[in-house]
């Protein structure tokens, strides 16, 4: 379910390196590794990305056919996960896929990409929003949390134990912003009732419907299991 | 997304004259603005990004009234403690709309400039006058369940999707921009502008100017109010037909109300016939309808939302039976 971003391995949740195979290999790399075997000839260069090291900061390429107008890249430093992070960038990359582009953090996913499902939640300065509908040059200072920032010291967060206790997930893709957003819910002024959970928790959908285990999940964190 | 450039403000003045050059435009939240510019309905060739002007506070006014920052987010309005209970419906309108994430973003000044849902709108392949003048409106004949039935036009039946700006219109809350011609107030029943000819003109603000915060009168003694939605699901989407009141009682009579709906009408609507309606009238179900058939007096439909004018009389009668509730 968690997926640790290449340059914090050590940072692997108790029952996530359980799970691993003894070679570390991560389900990204040998997915990806497979797909540019495969397919060598034809598409390799789009499918490295998934080889793609956090050390190596990846620069968007411009077309200039499909670029108007050039407005070139800037520096960018960002603090996420306690980690300041200097980037080169166009203003035009939100937060998320300079998560996921330029830095190697996968765990944040890329769902609708208009603000209408919440799989990019992450936090900024404490609070939950949706990395998606904003640009990464804006949150230069900011404070970013995303869900490869929740384990401390080798334990995972209790909410994201909470998942893995209530199987509060099915195909698993919703599953880190539903986290994050339940971890900001803790500390915002939400009801105490299951309907009010479902309330709090409404900028996630679950394709897959795991919603009874979700509020489960969130519910025990909250003390009323 | 078309490239674009990027500054930041440090104060109004400054925000005010970065906006200046032509295709500039101001990023806050970004909820709108950044979702529209994926789907290219949005090309600024500029962003100036507002987010660090100190434009965040909610301040009682001296006069009793509440003075909201233009960047005070939507979630921190909902649950600042003035606005719950001395303007519930605000914080009721708030709260039923969007989801956490995004009311963590989006700001008072933002909501207010809100683009509309319509499909046709959003869609760069057809056509819609709002979006690309003159080349005619696909929701007319197209699918237009989520559309408007009041203030609509031949151009343009798109709906404004606010609820915190149906709650304000009722509560009478007053605008105050400044701009390179400087400072001045709008009250919000003047600010939108009906569709009409010009649906590209959705509101009176002009080049360059920019909303600094936004003022609600004192609440009246003893009234109540109340923001009732309808919708397709329990949470997380538009309205189809809304409603804000605020209804000052004397015994079971009537003395004042204000009324306002969203999600039938091209702007945020306030309703003055159902207020004349229901000022100095029992509050009984009989009265509550009378209000609601004026209050949609002038509706029209189409196709698939004539439903909206139904819906709509029903959910002002029932948000006024909640509201006069002893």
């Amino acid at each position: 379910m968690k997926e640790n971003s290449p340059d914090e391995p050590a940072k692997t949740g108790k029952i996530d390196s359980s799970t691993k195979p003894p070679s570390q290999l991560s389900r990204r790399t040998f997915l990806g590794n497979i797909a540019t075997v495969g397919m060598a000839t034809t598409a390799a260069p789009l499918l490295q990305v998934g080889e793609l090291d956090a050390q190596q900061v990846h620069q968007p390429t411009t077309d200039v056919a499909e670029a108007p107008t050039s407005a070139g890249t800037a520096p960018v430093s960002l603090k996420i996960n306690g980690q300041t992070k200097n980037l080169q960038i166009e203003p035009r990359v939100t937060l998320l896929d300079a998560l996921r582009e330029n830095l190697g953090l996968f765990g944040t996913k890329k769902g609708c990409d208009h603000g209408q499902c919440g799989a990019c939640t992450v936090h900024v300065n404490g609070r939950r929003v949706n990395s998606c509908l904003t640009f990464a040059i804006m949150h230069q200072g900011d404070e970013i949390t995303t869900v490869e920032g929740l384990a401390k010291n080798g334990e995972l967060h209790p909410v994201q134990a909470a998942f893995l206790e209530h199987d509060a997930f099915q195909c698993g893709y919703c599953t880190s912003g539903q986290i994050m957003s339940a971890v900001a819910l803790l500390k915002e002024p939400c009801g105490k009732d299951d309907d009010a959970i479902r309330e709090c928790m409404s900028g996630n959908i679950c394709r897959c419907g795991a919603y009874t285990n979700i509020v489960a999940a969130v519910r025990s964190v909250r003390g009323g299991a | 997304m078309y490239d674009f450039q990027y500054t930041k403000a440090n104060d109004v003045s400054q925000a005010v004259s970065s906006v200046a050059p032509t295709g500039a435009k101001f990023v806050a939240g970004g909820t709108t603005l950044v979702d529209l510019m994926k789907l290219d309905v949005e090309r600024p060739k500029m962003l100036v990004d507002i987010n660090g002007l100190p434009l965040d506070r909610v301040e009682p006014e001296g006069d009793g009234g509440l003075k909201i920052g233009a960047m005070v987010r939507n979630s921190d309005l909902a649950h600042d403690e003035q606005v719950q209970r001395r303007y519930p419906v605000l914080s009721q309108a708030l709260l039923s709309g969007a989801s956490p994430q995004l009311r963590n973003m989006a700001t008072t000044g933002g909501n207010l400039l809100q683009r509309t849902r319509c499909y046709y709108f959003r869609d760069v392949n057809y056509a819609c006058n709002k979006r690309n003048p003159g080349s005619g409106c696909s929701a007319m004949n197209g699918y237009n369940r989520i559309h408007a039935v009041l203030g609509t036009s031949q151009h343009c039946i798109a709906t404004h999707p606010s609820d915190m700006a149906v709650a304000m219109m009722a509560l009478g809350a007053t605008i105050f921009v400044t701009g390179p011609k400087g400072n001045r107030s709008i009250p919000i029943t003047k600010f939108y502008l009906l569709p009409g000819t010009t649906p590209e003109h959705e509101n009176v603000l002009g080049a360059g100017e920019i909303i600094t915060h936004v003022t609600l009168p004192p609440p009246a003694q003893n009234a109540k109010s109340h923001y009732l939605k309808r919708r397709d699901r329990a949470s997380y989407e538009f309205a189809l037909a809304s409603a804000a009141v605020i209804v000052e009682l004397d015994g079971r009579k009537i003395r004042k109300a204000q009324v306002a709906m969203g999600g039938v009408g091209t702007i945020p609507w306030r309703a003055p016939e159902a207020e004349q309606e229901l000022a100095g009238a029992q509050a009984t179900d009989r009265n509550f309808r009378r209000a609601a058939e004026e209050a949609l007096r002038g509706a029209k439909g189409r196709q698939d939302n004539t439903f909206k004018i139904e819906l709509a009389k029903r959910t002002l009668v029932r948000a006024l039976q909640t509201v006069t509730q002893a």
